[in-house]
């Protein structure tokens, strides 16, 4: 060994041990590396949840060792870390830890900020667990890390990311070997984004109970008509069941058509932002407008012309249609392709409802149960719930389960 | 230094162990109801000598890490960690000392030295033995580097290259020294009975530091059983035993013994609370399987979760381990073997060529073992378990 390797070995080991005892931890760790003798090297575990929006949520596991190496936790000195201990330094914990990771959606960095810490235990120890709020501009299409937590105290690190977005999960290890890392997050085809707006839209007809209200009310008399009584001036008398179903069909058809050319409008109108109204006004106009539909089959007020109350509170629901809409997130690339998927969707659940109410009605029309039961004291129940729903929605209440 | 770093190891172990047993799956986060709930304990105390001794170099490379002697004190210090304690991340802590260098395509020799011995750990050979060549081109009396340089051609079964690095080596270091690592390489090439005699006379030797006796003795060990002297070699590892030094590979070696005599009792005892690393779980595991003890599924699902996370950060270094987890606790032959194979390609030291004869076998895949039974052919190797298990394979069709 030179003369300056003797000198280091000797400073370092102690005088005493020298050459020799340098050689022989040489000769010492052959065993160890054919057997490859190992505790777990350091992992961070960092979990990211990817949602519609565009705030998201994580979780990042660090542990306690790893902290302690960097910027130290045991207080007192005596080998052990406390939860005391850590718990005096979650603020400096959290601001390490987010000063070393950086998230960028779409060219746009986004913030980070830790919840309140807690402890997990892995197969290796305690780490602390760190509840991320990460906020970008928009919901994210691709996502970019930057990752150098302990790159200066220890290059071999690694975080161990699990980075979830539309139900699909990816791994990656971020570390030094890869500093900056990008991936793609919304690698659906644009059919499949089709498909997946038209799901939302049968899904959203289906569970909005105040548009299929509003449809049923003005469709429970559609299996007949208010007979017009001659006199001066003429009057409608009681609500006749029609003879054929044709007859139906046709009035159904014109309400429906009305009704989805008119939420068609508004809601593209919304979603384009070219029109928009604050939604408590909405979502109270929409109830109103069940209340007035369902009344209007008890005391008559719009006989044959229903399919322009539909056309008009239409206008009204689809500004509905565009906050859940809008809820759901907007692709910007693909606005239109949503719209219409969305659209035809909500459509396509409507007539599926149709369908099943239109022959039931039409098999009923003539008895007792359909002309007291169903028309009046539905109509009368119906506008009861959406009374309920005005008070709610215009005065902020919360009445009601549903 | 080693005694004060193992207490803490074996509490560590048995909360692992005791953990893993209670939490199968990982535990939800919670939060601790009381201050004073220790959540970690850390391999030493802050006012531990040999902590301090760290300290003092860390804060002296902190204040210049610019400087070579006080970056390569660290690094090498990190090192020795590793050797005592078989913890990866002192691997990292030293390569952050050496970060300005790290990256150099031609740093200074001693920056080339450590680099070396921190890229084996990692299996990267071909890098390793570039370093240490250049090293040697500019300071050729540098022990430790020769020294490296033979483990490595070992493990590479290069063993022309292993008897020059011996010869350079011999002139630089004394007799000792220079006759053990003869040895090392005769033993598996065959002239083990030599190497046998020549490690007895030189362990009886006055004045042998422990280290080097505990190595000798391992050595001496492995050999005699491989020569088929069992009660020889029992008697060798328990002198080194006797030593007290902890010493992973020592006792990894020891429970290997014990296993293949059919005693895997003793193994338990023996590995009760000896540190936290994979190789010894995978022997507590074997010996807990082959002794049907109440542990031996939550060793089995402890380790399996060790080679999870191990798979996940992309680290490849456990495959001989693996291979032996997958042949005789899980019963996955394929993948045993497919790991055993990559192993092979990597590392032919004699139990990296056990491990694949063992695959093969199970696999009933004579073509597997080709290289293994060639290579058994042209170093000459005395061991008795080698040979019969390569004659079972050889009656393969």
């Amino acid at each position: 060994m030179g003369a300056a390797a003797v000198a280091i070995a000797a400073a370092v080991l102690g005088v005493c041990r020298g050459v020799w005892r340098a050689l022989a931890l040489a000769l010492l760790l052959l065993g160890a590396t054919a057997s490859a003798v190992a505790h777990k090297p350091s992992d961070s575990y960092l979990q990211l949840t990817v949602g519609d929006s565009a705030q998201f949520t994580g979780q990042w596991d660090i542990h306690l060792r790893d902290l302690d190496f960097a910027i130290g936790l045991d207080a007192d000195g005596d080998g052990q870390i406390t939860w005391g201990e850590l718990r005096a330094r979650h603020k400096e914990i959290a601001a390490y830890a987010t000063a070393r990771l950086a998230v960028v959606a779409d060219g746009t960095a986004c913030t980070l900020r830790v919840g309140t810490q807690q402890v997990d235990e892995h197969t290796d120890g305690a780490y602390t667990v760190l509840p991320l709020q990460v906020a970008c501009a928009a919901r994210p299409q691709a996502l970019k890390l930057q990752y150098t937590l302990f790159a200066d105290t220890d290059p071999k690190h690694r975080g161990l990311l699990k980075l979830t977005a539309q139900g699909a999960t990816r791994t990656a290890i971020l570390g030094p070997q890869a500093p900056v890392q990008d991936f793609v997050l919304h690698q659906a085809s644009a059919w499949q984004q089709f498909v997946d707006y038209l799901r939302d839209g049968v899904w959203h007809i289906w569970i909005g109970f105040d548009h299929i209200l509003f449809l049923l009310s003005l469709l429970l008399p559609a299996v007949g008509s208010w007979a017009l009584l001659m006199g001066t001036p003429p009057r409608h008398g009681p609500w006749q069941p029609v003879s054929r179903f044709a007859t139906a069909f046709w009035d159904v058809l014109r309400i429906v058509t009305a009704f989805t050319v008119a939420h068609s409008i508004t809601l593209s109108l919304a979603t384009l932002g070219l029109v928009s109204l604050p939604s408590r006004l909405v979502e109270s106009a929409i109830a109103a407008s069940v209340v007035l539909a369902a009344l209007n089959n008890v005391w008559p007020l719009f006989h044959s012309r229903r399919w322009m109350v539909a056309f008009v509170f239409g206008l009204v629901h689809g500004f509905g249609f565009a906050s859940v809409l809008a809820d759901l997130g907007l692709p910007q690339d693909t606005l239109v392709l949503a719209l219409l998927g969305f659209n035809l969707g909500v459509e396509g659940g409507q007539l599926a409802i149709v369908a099943v109410f239109l022959p039931v009605a039409f098999a009923l029309r003539r008895t007792w149960f359909y002309r007291r039961a169903v028309l009046v004291g539905g109509s009368l129940l119906i506008a009861l719930i959406a009374a309920a729903w005005l008070a709610e929605r215009a005065l902020d209440l919360k009445l009601m389960p549903f | 230094m080693r005694a004060v770093l193992n207490r803490p190891h074996l509490i560590c172990l048995v909360a692992l162990v005791v953990g893993a047993a209670a939490f199968p799956a990982w535990a939800a986060p919670f939060t601790p109801t009381t201050d004073g709930q220790v959540l970690e304990r850390l391999p030493a105390r802050a006012s531990d000598p040999a902590a301090r001794e760290l300290q003092a170099l860390r804060q002296a490379w902190r204040a210049q890490p610019q400087d070579l002697g006080a970056a390569t004190r660290l690094a090498e210090r990190y090192f020795d960690e590793v050797a005592a304690t078989g913890d990866p991340r002192f691997i990292g802590y030293a390569q952050a000392a050496l970060q300005p260098w790290w990256s150099l395509p031609a740093p200074p020799p001693a920056v080339r030295v450590l680099r070396a011995m921190l890229m084996q750990f990692d299996h990267q050979f071909e890098p390793a033995l570039a370093d240490l060549a250049a090293a040697l081109v500019a300071e050729p009396a540098n022990a430790q580097a020769w020294a490296w340089q033979l483990a490595i051609q070992l493990v590479r079964a290069d063993y022309a290259g292993a008897r020059l690095s011996c010869q350079r080596l011999q002139a630089l270091v004394p007799p000792l020294l220079g006759a053990a690592c003869q040895a090392q390489v005769d033993a598996i090439t065959g002239r083990a009975p030599a190497a046998a005699a020549a490690l007895r006379s030189a362990l009886q030797l006055a004045d042998v530091p422990p280290a080097q006796r505990l190595w000798s003795l391992t050595r001496l060990a492995e050999t005699e059983e491989r020569l088929g002297r069992f009660a020889q070699a029992e008697a060798a590892f328990r002198q080194a035993l006797a030593l007290g030094l902890p010493d992973v590979y020592l006792l990894a070696a020891t429970a290997d013994f014990l296993l293949d005599r059919g005693r895997p009792a003793e193994v338990l005892s023996l590995l009760q609370g000896q540190g936290r690393a994979d190789v010894l779980l995978l022997r507590q595991a074997l010996a807990a399987q082959a002794s049907q003890h109440a542990s031996a599924q939550a060793l089995a699902g402890e380790l399996a979760a060790r080679f999870d996370a191990a798979r996940q950060r992309g680290d490849t270094s456990h495959r001989k381990e693996e291979a032996r987890f997958l042949l005789d606790l899980r019963g996955d032959v394929p993948g045993a073997l497919k790991l055993a194979r990559e192993n092979w390609a990597e590392q032919r030291e004699p139990a990296d060529a056990r491990t694949l004869l063992q695959a093969a076998w199970a696999a009933r895949d004579r073509s597997a073992a080709e290289p293994v039974l060639q290579w058994l052919a042209s170093s000459g190797i005395e061991s008795v378990a080698l040979r019969s298990l390569a004659a079972q394979v050889q009656g393969l069709r």
